[in-house]
Formats: structure tokens, sequence, C-alpha cells
């Protein structure tokens, strides 16, 4: 804009020569506008849009330009150009000593020494007892029903006005083995508490984005043979030790002929639930003409294995917030981990990852 | 000079400042009244003969205010701190208040009552567990949302759950699921081990860290081995679970419906996976082991 001045003021000067010098030098000290310095609405978004599309058309070169190389790369028999990779929060990861390492013998007898190896080790027979908050209402029983499909040897009892101390006494007399508690908040399950028994941790996870069965489209239903788990991501000690928790709540001895396999993949501290049913396939591709290795079958049907899934079940993901040694008790337990909230956040202290 | 009729007079024909009006009646507001209402019977501006009892931190104190102390205020109403026991206050009330209006006395007895019920309630209720609303602030529950979502882009859960089951499949961990072709399964198994064995090599370096993936899962089949071991530990006392693997080649007759253990390569070494530890540490295979029955699905 100001270039259009001063070149408006240029002709309206007398004297040509000087004017037009000065004309000359300006442009160069003069500082770039950035687009959203121009007040004028619509002169600003067609210059904005001009550079949208400059950098559009830069892109596409680009682009073009890797692919023909690449392309040459591989006519010449040569390596093709390092493709790039995209910086992820996953891949950028710094690894600090709270990591679990293969050779960790601290770890292993730790394992055996804490509170689910009785479990783990199919001394006793995992048993659930499922109870709400105090006042259940909306998704709640439907929420809870559909747990007590997941997790086999599950069951319910209604809260009552029990305090939830004396349900830990209560469960503990009845030989339970964790307790999980599920709290609504705004008629929405909104938190789940964990608690391992005879003194387990008690582990407190924010629930959210909860998905029942009936929306799910094309759900299948599951039947009641005993689950595949499949834990991801547990890298850490405190996910470890969450991993093996989770793991103390379903049957050590999964039966394969049902088929359901129920994941619990862990995601930058969330923990994603998902339950299905799999079946194994076999695909029949036709392989495709760009690999070079693959000129010899070129033309004949690959066949491949795959995996299909169909969920079942709700699906819900979860977030941990405390994980208190010894059973619940938030005035006198000692916590293991609290969800602090720092100012700056930063991805290298995931702390389940 | 204290001529209760006039103050009354005045203050109720005029202005209280102690009186609150609601649909059902007139209320009192001074802290000093014993029944709360607004009465010519109860107003203690307008009665200069007085008494009421009152609740300090769970004590109650008998305030009396007589006519003699009218003119100095700060030195109005006596105070008498009252037991606990509820008997004995009462006693306390009838020795101080002996020669006042049984009227009043009456009211001040009920008023008593009245406290140490509610003393009681406070207290009981003070020790029952009640769960406290904690709130969360607007922007942190917005941030948490957003994460997630983002999290949930990069995990990419389905995919890694058919790569994870594709492995067990190849592993073997499956005994026996029917629902597809035996000879191209095994066909494209063997396949799919002999492209992978060469990268396997390169990998194991690196499987350190990611080990997280899979350590959990082999304790899962561990695990499910042990199911079978199960039988033979208590069968044949054997603690050790290493040395289990071992006696079961030489006794794959006592099995029962599960035909093998599955988690054998076809290149002649043996993964042991040793209950909870990461490491696959790999153990040559005894001359036995070419004899085990491979695994017929």
């Amino acid at each position: 804009m100001a270039k259009e001045k001063k070149r408006k003021a240029a002709e309206e000067a007398v004297d040509g020569d000087d004017y037009i010098e000065r004309e000359d030098e300006k442009p160069k000290k003069q500082k770039l506008i950035l687009a959203s310095q121009i007040k004028n609405k619509e002169k600003r978004s067609a210059v904005y849009a001009k550079l949208k599309h400059e950098k559009r058309v830069e892109k596409r070169k680009k682009i073009k330009a890797r692919d023909a190389a690449s392309k040459q790369a591989l006519e010449l028999g040569e390596e093709p150009p390092e493709k790039m990779v995209p910086r992820t929060i996953e891949n950028t990861r710094e690894l600090d000593e709270t990591v679990c390492r293969p050779d960790d013998e601290e770890l292993f007898a730790g394992n055996d020494a804490d509170e689910f190896s009785a479990v783990l080790k199919q001394q006793t027979a995992p048993k659930v007892l499922i109870t709400t908050c105090r006042f259940n209402s909306s998704r709640g029983p439907a929420f809870i029903k559909e747990l007590l499909s997941v997790i086999p040897n599950a069951q319910y009892y209604k809260r009552g006005t029990y305090e939830l101390k004396k349900i830990v006494e209560y469960a503990k007399n009845k030989e339970f083995t964790s307790i999980i508690v599920v709290h609504t908040n705004r008629r929405e399950p909104d938190a789940l508490l964990l608690i391992g028994l005879p003194d387990g941790p008690t582990a407190h996870f924010r629930l959210s984005n909860l998905v029942l069965r009936k929306d799910i489209k094309n759900h299948g239903n599951p039947t009641s043979h005993e689950p595949e788990l499949v834990l991801n991501n547990f890298t850490t000690r405190l996910g470890h030790r969450v991993g093996r928790m989770i793991q103390s709540l379903f049957p050590q001895v999964p039966n394969f002929r049902g088929r359901r396999v129920v994941t619990f993949h862990n995601q930058r501290d969330f923990i994603f639930f998902r339950h299905h049913r799999y079946v194994f396939e076999v695909k029949e591709k036709k392989e495709g003409l760009k690999d070079k290795k693959s000129k010899a079958s070129q033309g004949k049907t690959e066949k491949k294995a795959i995996a299909r899934l169909q969920e079942c079940g709700p699906r819900f993901t979860l977030k941990l917030v405390s994980l208190q040694h010894g059973t619940f008790d938030t005035k006198g337990g000692e916590f293991e981990w609290v969800h602090k909230v720092t100012l700056s956040h930063v991805y290298s202290h995931l702390t389940l990852d | 000079m204290q001529n209760d009729d006039v103050i009354w007079d005045v203050i109720r024909h005029h202005h209280c400042s102690y009186m609150a009006k609601i649909q059902t009646g007139n209320f009192c507001r001074n802290p000093y009244n014993v029944t709360g209402i607004c009465n010519r019977s109860s107003c203690p501006l307008a009665n200069s003969r007085y008494a009421t009892i009152r609740d300090h931190d769970g004590i109650f104190y008998l305030y009396m205010k007589t006519i003699e102390r009218a003119h100095m205020p700060n030195k109005l109403w006596e105070r008498v701190k009252l037991p606990k026991n509820y008997m004995k206050a009462l006693e306390i009330i009838d020795k101080h208040l002996e020669y006042w209006p049984k009227l009043l006395v009456h009211k001040i007895k009920q008023r008593l009552t009245k406290m140490t019920q509610y003393r009681i309630r406070m207290v009981k209720l003070s020790k029952k567990v009640r769960e406290k609303i904690m709130t969360v602030p607007r922007k942190e529950v917005k941030r948490e949302s957003r994460r997630e979502e983002k999290a949930l882009r990069a995990a990419q859960i389905e995919n890694v759950i058919e790569k994870e089951l594709l492995e067990r499949l190849n592993k073997g961990v499956y005994p026996d699921i029917c629902n597809y072709d035996e000879e191209i399964f095994n066909k494209l198994l063997d396949k799919n081990k002999e492209e992978e064995q060469e990268e396997e090599e390169e990998e194991e370096a690196e499987v350190e860290y990611v080990e997280g993936d899979y350590e959990l899962e082999e304790e899962e089949e561990l695990e499910e081995d042990i199911e079978d071991m199960g039988d033979f530990l208590k069968a044949n006392n054997f603690e050790d679970i290493e040395g289990d693997e071992d006696d079961l080649e030489e006794q794959p007759a006592k099995k029962k419906a599960y035909v093998s253990y599955p988690l054998k390569q076809d290149d002649g070494t043996e993964k042991v996976r040793r209950k909870g530890k990461k490491v696959v540490v790999e153990v040559e295979r005894d001359e036995d082991m070419g004899n085990r029955q491979h695994n017929v699905m």
C-alpha cells in the first residue's frame, strides 16, 4: 500500500528526476508488510489469497520435484533419496530413566512382590465388584451393563449410602480381587476408580468420550468367552504398574475360540479402551507395479493374511489422575503419583507412555 | 428512663432494624432473641429483664440482662457457661433463673433442647464422609479434550490391534482357530516367517525400548501356557516355571485338548519368556525339541 502511495506522490511531483530516484531507493529500504496489517478487508483478503496461492504452487512444485527425483533414482537403479519423515511427539521423545528397560532386575523383583502378582500368576482368579457413586443416572447404568459384559466374572452392586471404605471391607470379606467405582457427573459417567484388593493401589481415572454399544455402527455382540488382552505402550515404570493393574482385572487364561480382544492402548497418557471381535482372513491382492522387487511376480495375485475387527462393546478413554498406595483413603493414604498441572506442557514428561 | 412499653411501641410501629417480615410472619434477627420471632415478650430490646442461650464453638452460654445494668450497654449481658451435659445444664439454668418469669424460663429450656439436638447432629455429620466436589477450570477441560483428539489420531488403534493380532498368529499363540483355510494359512505363515526373520535380527537391538509393547503380550502368552502347565505344576510340584518347558516336552502325552506349546520358531532357537521379564532370551533347544509335535491347526 505504501508503495502505491509513494508512486502517486512521485507522479504528482513536479520534478521528475528527483522523485524517480527516491522511488528507486524507497522500495529497497521499505519493510515488508504483512497481509494482516492491511486494514482494508477486501484488499487484505486479496493479498492473503494471493500469498496462499503462491505457497500452494511452491509446495506442489516441491512435491513434484521430489517424486521425479525418486522415480529417476529407481529407474537408474540407485537408492531413492531419503524419504522425509514428519516430526511427531512420539519420535522426538527423549526417554528418561523412568522408562522400563528389558534388563531391569529391579523391575522383575518388583513385579513379583507387587500386589497383582497373585492374580497374574493365576494363584487367584480375578473377581470384580462394580459399583457407582451415590447418584447414578442416565448413561451410568447402561455403561455398567456393558462393563459387566466386557469383564468376565464381574458383579454389580448398588451403591446405597455406604461409605467407600466400608465397601472395600465388605469386598475383602467376600474375596473380591478388585473394585471398580463408576462416578457420574452431570448425568455422564465421569471417572473410574480402580481399587485393588486386599491392599492394592487405588487408581483414579478420568473417563471421557464414552460411546455405548448401541451407538456404534455395525457393532457386534460379545460372547462370554474370556477375552484376550492387548496392552500397548505402557513403557514407563508407572505405566507398567498401571498396565499390570488393568491386567489383573481380567482372567489370565484367554479363550481363543471366542476371538474376543480387549485393548487398552496408551498414547500420550490417554488410555483408549476398545473391545473387538476378530477374524483372520486371506486377502487376495494384486501386486503393485511400483515395487521393483515384485517384477517377477507381476500380474499374479498375492495372498495376504489379514485380521479384521468388528467393534463391540463400549469405547472410552481414560486418563490417570492419581495413583494411591493402599486402598481408598484420600486423607491418610500415600499417593504414588498425582497429576499436577505445569504451566509449560513438556511432552517429554509423559508419565504413562 | 427504661420503659419497656414505650420502647416496644416505638419499635413495633415505626421501625426496628432487626425485624424481618416474611410470608409466614415476623421474625427477629437480633442474636439475643430466644425464640427468633418478633414478639412483645421475645424482644430483647423491649424487655429489661431477659435471658438467652447462645452457642460459641460448640459450647453453650446462658446470657442474662437486668435492668440494673441498663445504662451500661457494654456490661449489659452477663454470661454463664453451661456444661455439655443436658441435665446439668438444665439445673444450672434453674439455679440462675430461679425467680424469673416462668414463661421465659420455659422458652429458654426449649431453646437449649433444640440447640443440643442440632449440636449432636452436627457432630454426627462431620464424622460422616461426604464427597467433595472439585472443580476443574474450563481451560483445562478444553485443553485435555484437544489433546485427547490428537492422541487418538496419533494412536491409529485399529491398525495397531490388527498388527498385534497378526503377530500373535504368526508366533503361533492361537492353537485352534477354525475359520480359515488350513493350507493357505500355513503357507502364508511360513512365508511371513521367512520374510520377517531377516528383519528380526536387526530389530533386536531396538527392541529394548519398544519392548513395552511386547512385554505384556508375552506375559499373556506365557500365562496361556501356564494355564496348561498349571495342572502340571500341581501334579508334579514344579515351582520353577522355566523348568517346566523342558518337562513338558517329555510328557506331551499327558496334555489334554491342547496340542502343544506353539511358541517355537522353526529356526531351531527357542524364545523363552520368563514371567515378567522383558528380555527375549534365546535358548538353544535340545535335540528333543525336534521331535515335538508341530502345531496342527
